[in-house]
């Protein structure tokens, strides 16, 4: 019925058109209408994931486990919940970087080390061979079984010749392809758009196949859930099954369920789907639900289809791992076993495809170039193009891992169910969770950490896993497993330091990552990084950030021209000139125009990081530049840049608090305005009020003389007497306002000169001795002889004088009173002291006098004795002059109005 | 769509209230015999948790 050649045929045919789809995606991208840019595609590509073992393998866990093969599927789930939060920073790194593959992650994050990238890629492609055997074995097993159809028994394994061994050239076909998907023609950002629609497709095959063996099973063979279950409950070896824990520990289930949730992001494949062909970063936000709903369908029938198959396969006989094909084929369904086999080839496909790829590129950038580079072997270094030469050993790396994992399937394989092989892979992928999740979030993780820490869990991996794995099948003698080696029992590999009682998985799980994470912290923490790894460290852990760009330590020289040679070796002629112009586009100016600065060597980096990965592309760069070591000078450099920006903000702050300081200042300078003004229209009222009252006086005379004519004439004599006492007050109030304001606005004129005080007085003397005999008040003067003379303006302070003395007279008793005038001479200054015996002032009123308007006492019943305005004016005058005028007092024991002025030549300001 | 870090802060919340469901001592609850709507009652609960937590992350990043 079904031939081997029929088959093969379908497949082929299958294949083609698989190839077919990726190259209409190729030729839609170049049209600029990608297929793949949207999340759903992003999702399905995502479901790479799922492979043989989802696809075969589960069935055959859940044969033995029950629900015990979830984990697997739940850890990604819980994972994808994250993406946004945590892939979306790798991602974001990924392109700011070029990032290619999870080696050159890795090596880029810790001061592009090329070393470190290396011993990823032997990391991953040691550790992913098992993994790949998996895919041949299950791709050889389901083939085998379908060419023997109807018949579903698994024969017993024998060794047949290579050549006649039908995994081997499983191997060759998925070779070939896998080159013509990912390694035809070198891409400067490492894209397959072509690739990942391809995947894409593969994931809808495989998922509407196990859907439909599932719906067949369940309704075709056995009438639903409830029938199919009934009997699973009905049957005391099945039974047990429905509630697995117990034989399933929930340690183990937990460190599944943790370590496949580090596999989905770190296994190179999904690295490379995930990352490396991401389109765009809104596309995780969809997938973190959209491929957990694909995850769930996929594993919605595993356990009906296992159940089922232990029911209809009771005798025995045939593999669990097959029951998902056996099933349709023991039913008669020979369409549905086939579409059920492209369905696993599908899975299968799918991953050895992409796996391939991403190893290549690994194997290609961070380990082969590299050491050609550096050793200068095969002419590397001087060949002008080195594309073709690049693609070879990207197509030799391709055929070399699928080998590797056919030896593996050949020698140790058959050994294993499918789960047990591919959990081995994911144990050791595993291994770059510390370095990687470390190294996007703590600064402090040095290369020297992250080599510690690798090499430590790869070694305990190999020890504890890979080798008895090859002892199990008789490579290494089974006495290493079961005695530990040379009979050593604390080094039995499944129970190192006699750690047993463990899942196999999970014992090498917790060693492998204890041993890791505590070397790469102790390390880390122990050394200093170099300045390369300090700046990548800040350019990943800070990549969210907003403002950070790429930090730039490059210190060397080159010209464009050699920049552009060496992009040509790689890249070819003309995307090297793309490149620049590029460059050029972005910085503004001609092509031609361009000079060999930092940010074009950067570019120059970045485009070939593309095509070499970040640690090769460093190397080439750095032998067209002559890049000095980073020597004391430069490190200063750098520092001072920092030092720079730390003294920027400083003075930001600085500035910022000489603003609030202005603001302030302000704040008082209003308040100040504001009180002037109302002063202002204080002023205005009282002198209004002060005007009025001898105008009211005026008026009111004046009135009483026109209406009666025939007012007697001593009478009339007396009124017109008022009035003009009153129009006198009235002049000399204006004229006093006048004067004051003219002070105080600085407008009034000074005629300074060097004066004699004593003489002055004297003066004054004369001047008020009318006003003194008028009230028979005593006057009396002293001036000390040999006064020094002193600058002011003569008719100012004889107008001081005057005040001091009129107002002395005024509040003296008449007969008793008596004034005496003192002049004196003190250091600096000479001292004119008023002194009378009058009714005194209150000390409470010793500033108020000197207030405008301000006269003390009873205004309402008292007839106001001045203008009060000879004091404020007086004391204007003489600060104007440099001097003081103050008042010492009692109420009613009479009063000392003092004023000092500066000797002439003692240093007072300008008047 | 809301405050990125609210987003952020609520996809944590689901991530971790997805490792309780999926965790030990609510799994220990859920393995027993019988069934649900004929369906074994771990199975059950397995896939609707999955499905509840599935969609509970739809809505916060589609913004809903």
């Amino acid at each position: 019925m079904l031939q081997p050649w029929a088959i093969a045929l379908v497949s082929l045919a299958y294949l083609g058109a698989l190839f077919g789809i990726a190259y209409w995606a190729d030729k839609r991208a170049d049209a600029g209408r990608s297929v793949i840019a949207n999340p759903l595609v992003y999702a399905l590509s995502l479901s790479v994931y799922a492979t043989s073992w989802t696809f075969y393998g589960s069935v055959g866990r859940a044969a033995s486990d029950g629900v015990g093969f979830l984990p697997i599927y739940i850890g990604p789930m819980l994972a994808a919940i994250l993406f946004w939060v945590v892939l979306r920073k790798i991602v974001r790194i990924s392109k700011a970087n070029r990032i290619t593959s999870i080696a050159d992650f890795v090596g880029s994050r810790y001061g592009k080390s090329g070393l470190l990238a290396g011993l990823v890629t032997v990391i991953a492609v040691v550790g992913i061979v098992p993994y790949i055997s998996l895919q041949l074995k299950a791709v050889s097993a389901s083939f085998g079984l379908l060419t023997r159809y109807p018949d579903v028994a698994t024969p017993a394994h024998a060794t047949v010749p290579i050549l006649a061994d039908n995994a081997f050239w499983v191997a060759i076909v998925l070779a070939a392809f896998a080159i013509l998907f990912g390694a035809r023609h070198l891409d400067a950002a490492e894209r397959h758009e072509g690739l990942v629609a391809a995947i894409a497709f593969e994931s809808l095959v495989k998922l509407a196949a196990f859907l439909a063996v599932g719906v067949f099973v369940t309704f075709g063979v056995f009438g639903g859930f409830g029938d199919l279950f009934g009997h699973a409950a009905a049957s005391a070896r099945i039974a047990p099954l429905l509630t697995p824990f117990g034989k399933v520990s929930y340690a183990d289930w937990t460190w599944l369920v943790a370590l496949s949730m580090l596999a989905v992001v770190f296994l190179p494949r999904q690295f490379q789907v995930a990352v490396v062909e991401n389109v765009d970063e809104d596309h995780l936000r969809q997938a973190s639900w959209m491929f957990p709903t694909y995850l769930l369908a996929i594993n919605l029938f595993v356990l009906p289809i296992a159940v089922a198959g232990l029911i209809r396969f009771s005798a025995g006989g045939v593999d669990a791992d097959t029951f998902v094909l056996a099933l349709p084929m023991a039913e008669g369904h020979q369409w549905l076993a086939l579409f059920v086999f492209i369905g696993g080839l599908s899975a299968a496909t799918g991953m050895v495809i992409v796996e391939t790829v991403a190893l290549s590129t690994m194997v290609s950038n961070d380990l082969v170039m590299p050491l050609l580079l550096r050793y200068g072997a095969l002419g590397v270094s001087r060949r002008a193009d080195l594309s073709s030469f690049l693609l070879a050993i990207r197509r030799g790396a391709i055929v070399a891992v699928l080998l590797l994992g056919y030896g593996y399937f050949r020698f140790a394989g058959e050994a294993y169910a499918l789960v047990a092989i591919g959990l081995i892979s994911f144990a050791a992928v595993a291994q770059f969770a510390p370095v990687i999740l470390g190294g996007l979030y703590w600064k402090g993780g040095t290369r020297a950490g992250a080599l510690a820490g690798l090499a430590a869990g790869f070694a305990v991996w190999l020890y504890t896993l890979l080798l008895p794995s090859l002892a199990r099948s008789g490579w290494i003698a089974p006495s290493f497993v079961e005695q530990g080696p040379w009979g050593v029992a604390w080094l039995k590999p499944y129970a190192l330091f006699g750690l047993a009682g463990l899942d196999t998985i999970t014992h090498s799980l917790l060693l492998s990552l204890l041993a890791n994470a505590g070397a790469y912290v102790l390390v880390s923490v122990l050394g200093r990084p170099g300045p390369v790894e300090q700046a990548q460290a800040v350019a990943f852990v800070d990549a969210m950030r907003r403002d950070a760009g790429p930090i730039r330590v490059w210190r060397g020289e080159t010209t464009v021209e050699e920049l552009r040679v060496l992009l040509g070796r790689f890249l070819g002629r003309a995307r090297a000139d793309d490149a620049l112009a590029e460059y050029a586009r972005g910085r503004g100016v001609s092509p031609d125009a361009l000079a060999a600065e930092p940010g074009l060597v950067e570019h120059a980096e970045r485009s070939l990081a593309g095509a070499i990965g970040s640690a090769s592309a460093r190397v080439m760069v750095a032998s067209v530049v002559r890049e000095e070591a980073l020597g004391l000078e430069q490190v200063m450099d750098i520092l001072d840049e920092t030092s720079q920006v730390i003294a920027y903000s400083r003075e930001l702050e600085d500035k910022k608090r000489a603003l609030e300081a202005a603001t302030a200042e302000l704040r008082a300078a209003n308040e100040r305005l504001r009180e002037l003004d109302r002063m202002k229209d204080d002023f205005v009222s009282t002198v209004s009020h002060e005007l009025r009252t001898p105008l009211t006086s005026i008026r009111a005379f004046a009135e009483i003389l026109a209406d009666n004519p025939d007012t007697p004439a001593d009478k009339r004599q007396k009124f017109i007497g008022v009035i003009l006492k009153e129009t006198e007050r009235l002049t000399r109030l204006i004229n006093q306002i006048l004067d004051l304001a003219k002070i105080e606005s600085g407008r009034a004129e000074w005629h300074t000169e060097a004066l004699d005080l004593g003489e002055l007085v004297r003066e004054a003397e004369g001047a008020t001795d009318a006003l003194f005999r008028e009230k028979s008040v005593r006057l009396s003067t002293e001036v000390a002889a040999g006064l020094p003379k002193v600058d002011a303006d003569r008719d100012r302070l004889m107008q001081v004088m005057l005040n001091l003395l009129s107002n002395s007279v005024k509040f003296c008793e008449p007969e008793t009173g008596l004034v005496r005038v003192r002049v004196a001479c003190e250091p600096g200054r000479v001292r004119v002291d008023v002194v009378d015996n009058g009714v005194g002032v209150a000390p409470e009123h010793h500033e108020r006098i000197f207030e405008k308007f301000r006269q003390v006492g009873d205004t309402l019943t008292d007839r106001p004795q001045g203008t009060g305005l000879g004091l404020p004016i007086s004391r204007q005058i003489v600060r104007h002059l440099g001097g003081e005028l103050w008042v010492e007092s009692e109420a009613g024991r009479g009063a000392t109005f003092s004023f000092t002025l500066p000797t002439t030549g003692s240093g007072r300001r300008e008047a | 769509m809301r405050d990125p870090s609210t987003v952020r802060a609520r996809l944590v919340a689901l991530f971790l209230l997805g490792a309780v469901l999926f965790g030990y001592p609510l799994l220990a609850v859920f393995n027993l015999p019988g069934t649900v709507f004929g369906v074994p009652v771990l199975y059950a609960y397995l896939f609707a948790a999955w499905a509840a937590l599935v969609a509970l992350v739809a809505m916060v990043v589609r913004g809903d």
